[in-house]
């Protein structure tokens, strides 16, 4: 898949590098809580992408020194809240890490590590679905999000496997094929095995 | 070829002759066979013991047979702590790739470069295995050909049965099969008989030797009994009528099963000679001492008289005097007359004459180039008639193709035709206590030089001599429990460790482990079938209607 082929239509934009190393890199998003769900798969860079899996979202202060405090004693509901408090949305800020999975180099997707990390500010991409099927009609890149050093990548990899699977018509095919694929490199660890094909078995 | 997700090559053709990928091969030696890790879509239920195997090296081509089958775990806690397998997803991930299937291969041999086309150069013994990760895939029909050779392609080839799981036609190289002696063995009711009139068929079939049978439950010459729907199955007589001649020791029985016998052979009094008398030691009996005494009673009265002579003898002085004479015990020698006069009582002795029963055997064999089939009738339960007789007709018989080849000598255009003896209950013939001085031993042990050999029939091999055992060239082995015979069977053969795997498991009914001297590698067959329409037809026989009509063709042709 070339760069050029993938829509890089404004909508889809999700916002921007923020903190970046070779291995993982950490978006801010345009808008409060509009991060991609855990596993999604996001690009990021123009000419040469480098694409993620998230595996952390969370939502927080902008000024690490001010603690949100709790002020919906008198709503009715949470929304009236942000709409008591327009400031909030300016205040907090959504972030998610992205595991670096793979990138493009001379026009052809390769499954594992950019040599070098994407460039901050560089915007950040939700994957359509033609991009997902592509990316992960080979799964090469699996050994990387199972032994990185993230909370919960086994809970990563099912989201992100059921996602694919989602965006193909053979599903239940992918994702035999896919734990197939988990067996070797599982190898020793049964438990965790059975743990990640019983998230995606659902 | 299609490529899975974990990057092995599926169930496909692997590129030759429509052979289907099993697995690959992981590790082994030549000694121990090559461990073959089964693909996650192959059952390994679909895979059996015995079965044939291909396996693609780098430059040759392997063929091997399946000795073994298991089941192994990538994690060795996956036994005490399984997955959970009610997940029908969970299951089909996990089988074939934690837990899978392994096959042990036993390479057999080569068949040629592996970019050359089969069937070009002659299957070679395999003296080394083929590298890590080749493709091993089912045997092909093709490759069943070029192995065991074919029928159609040549005439010395003869069709046994078929390969397990196939419908190849698996061949013997029946030529090669006369030139050895060969031994039928299983126990009791798992188609020693079948096999049998299967091998003397094929034998008449191809034309390459003559049989003589000593049919001593009534069995080959015109018509048998089957345990299955089909009470009788058709003798060879009625298959090759033109060629097989039944002789009979038993005229009322035979013509009570409605045979028109082409000879009654009797036996003179005076044919008997000390040999036999020996061989029926056990049967009548006989001390040692008794049974050597024979021999000076022949030196005392003569070649010829000595048997009548004696068993005339009153009892008393004469006797008590001839014992003394001979150095003998009298009791010794009273309980030998006593025995022996047994054996008077038996109708087809002649006490008076002496017959030809063995000029006419072999003027069929010899000069007619005709079978015989020698059927005992009622006698073939009394186990002393049968050895008797089968004895003494073949030590002459013998004789005389000594003779014929000594003649021969120089020129083999006029050596006599091979001669193929078959004899049930062969171990009361070749057991250790007697096999080096009967005929049967020496007929087993000098093989082909005087071009007879024996077809052995028996349900207790560990009572055959081992010297005999392994002369033997093919031996066809169909279900044996007992440990001692399947040691003897097994005796001397390389590999012998996993073909008592296979042996052990065949099934009880039409299936065969065939080795040695005709085919290039142990084989369990499927017996061809016998006893059906289409079987006799197989063999070139034809009922009455399309006889009629052949003929009708044949006159419309001619005129």
């Amino acid at each position: 898949m070339s760069s050029e082929d993938v829509n890089r239509d404004s909508e889809l934009r999700l916002g921007e590098v923020v903190e970046a190393t070779t291995t993982e890199f950490v978006v801010q998003c345009y808008e409060l809580y509009t991060a991609p769900a855990l596993g999604s798969l996001v690009m990021c860079g123009d000419d040469n992408a480098i694409y993620g899996i998230v595996h952390e979202i969370g939502t927080r202060s902008i000024d690490t020194g001010r603690r949100p405090i709790a002020r919906g004693r008198d709503e009715d509901d949470e929304d009236a809240i942000y709409e008591a408090n327009p400031q909030l949305s300016r205040l907090l800020s959504t972030e998610f890490r992205a595991l670096s999975v793979g990138h493009t180099a001379d026009g052809s997707l390769r499954r594992w590590l950019a040599p070098l990390p994407p460039r901050i500010h560089s915007f950040v991409y939700t994957c359509s679905e033609d991009a997902l099927r592509e990316f992960s009609a080979d799964l090469d890149f699996v050994s990387i999000l199972l032994s990185a050093p993230i909370s919960a990548a086994d809970d990563v990899l099912a989201a992100f496997l059921k996602m694919a699977s989602d965006a193909r018509s053979n599903s239940d095919e992918f994702l035999v094929n896919a734990g197939r694929r988990l067996t070797p490199l599982l190898g020793g660890q049964m438990q965790r095995l059975d743990g990640i094909l019983r998230r995606i078995a659902i | 070829m299609t490529m899975g997700a974990n990057g092995s090559v599926r169930n496909a053709d692997v590129g030759w002759g429509g052979s289907h990928r099993l697995g690959m091969v992981v590790s082994g030696s030549l000694t121990e066979g090559m461990e073959v890790r089964l693909d996650a879509d192959t059952s390994i239920e679909d895979i059996k013991v015995g079965t044939f195997v291909n396996v693609q090296g780098q430059r040759m081509r392997f063929f091997g047979v399946v000795t073994d089958v298991a089941l192994a775990s990538m994690d060795p806690s996956l036994p005490a702590s399984p997955p959970d397998v009610s997940n029908p997803f969970i299951r089909s991930v996990i089988s074939g790739t934690a837990a899978y299937g392994t096959i042990t291969v036993e390479p057999m041999l080569t068949l040629g470069g592996g970019d050359r086309v089969a069937g070009i150069d002659e299957p070679q013994p395999a003296k080394t295995i083929p590298p890590h990760f080749s493709a091993v895939g089912s045997a092909t029909d093709e490759d069943i050909r070029v192995v065991f050779g074919s029928e159609d392609k040549d005439d010395r080839y003869f069709w046994i049965g078929n390969p397990l799981d196939m419908d190849t036609r698996l061949c013997l190289n029946i030529e090669e099969l006369v030139t050895r002696s060969n031994g039928v063995f299983g126990k009791s009711g798992t188609g020693k008989t079948f096999l049998t009139r299967l091998l003397l068929a094929g034998i008449l079939q191809k034309d390459v030797a003559s049989n003589l049978v000593f049919d001593m439950h009534n069995e080959y010459g015109w018509q048998g009994t089957s345990e299955g729907a089909t009470s009788a199955v058709k003798g060879l007589k009625q298959l090759f009528s033109s060629k097989v001649a039944v002789f009979t020791l038993d005229e009322e029985s035979s013509r009570r099963r409605g045979i028109n016998p082409d000879y009654v052979a009797r036996i003179g009094l005076e044919e008997i000679e000390p040999e036999d008398v020996l061989m029926l030691r056990e049967s009548l009996n006989l001390s040692e001492v008794a049974a050597d005494a024979t021999y000076s009673l022949q030196r005392e009265f003569g070649q010829k008289k000595w048997l009548g002579t004696f068993l005339e003898m009153s009892g008393g002085e004469d006797m008590r005097e001839l014992a003394s004479r001979l150095n003998v015990n009298d009791r010794a020698l009273s309980t030998l007359q006593n025995r022996l006069r047994r054996l008077m009582r038996l109708p087809f002795i002649d006490a008076e004459k002496s017959h030809d029963s063995v000029n006419r055997i072999l003027d069929y064999v010899q000069n007619q180039d005709m079978h015989v089939v020698l059927e005992f009738g009622r006698y073939g339960s009394d186990l002393s008639a049968y050895i008797l007789v089968a004895n003494l007709l073949t030590r002459r018989i013998y004789a005389r193709y000594q003779q014929l080849t000594e003649r021969a000598a120089g020129d083999s255009a006029q050596s006599p035709r091979p001669l193929v003896i078959t004899i049930e209950e062969a171990h009361k013939f070749l057991n250790p206590g007697i096999a080096d001085q009967t005929i049967f031993g020496t007929i087993a042990r000098e093989m082909r030089k005087f071009n007879v050999t024996l077809l052995v029939v028996d349900q207790r091999p560990s009572g055959i001599d081992d010297e005999i055992m392994s002369q033997i060239g093919t031996k066809l082995t169909c279900l044996l429990d007992s440990e001692r015979d399947v040691d003897a069977v097994l005796s001397g053969v390389s590999g012998s460790r996993k073909l008592r795997a296979v042996l052990s498991r065949l099934e009880s009914k039409q299936q065969a482990l065939v080795f040695g001297h005709a085919l290039p590698m142990p084989v369990v067959v499927r017996t061809r079938d016998y006893g059906s329409a289409e079987s006799y037809a197989s063999f070139g026989w034809r009922d009455e209607g399309e006889r009629l009509a052949m003929a009708e063709r044949d006159a419309a042709d001619l005129f």
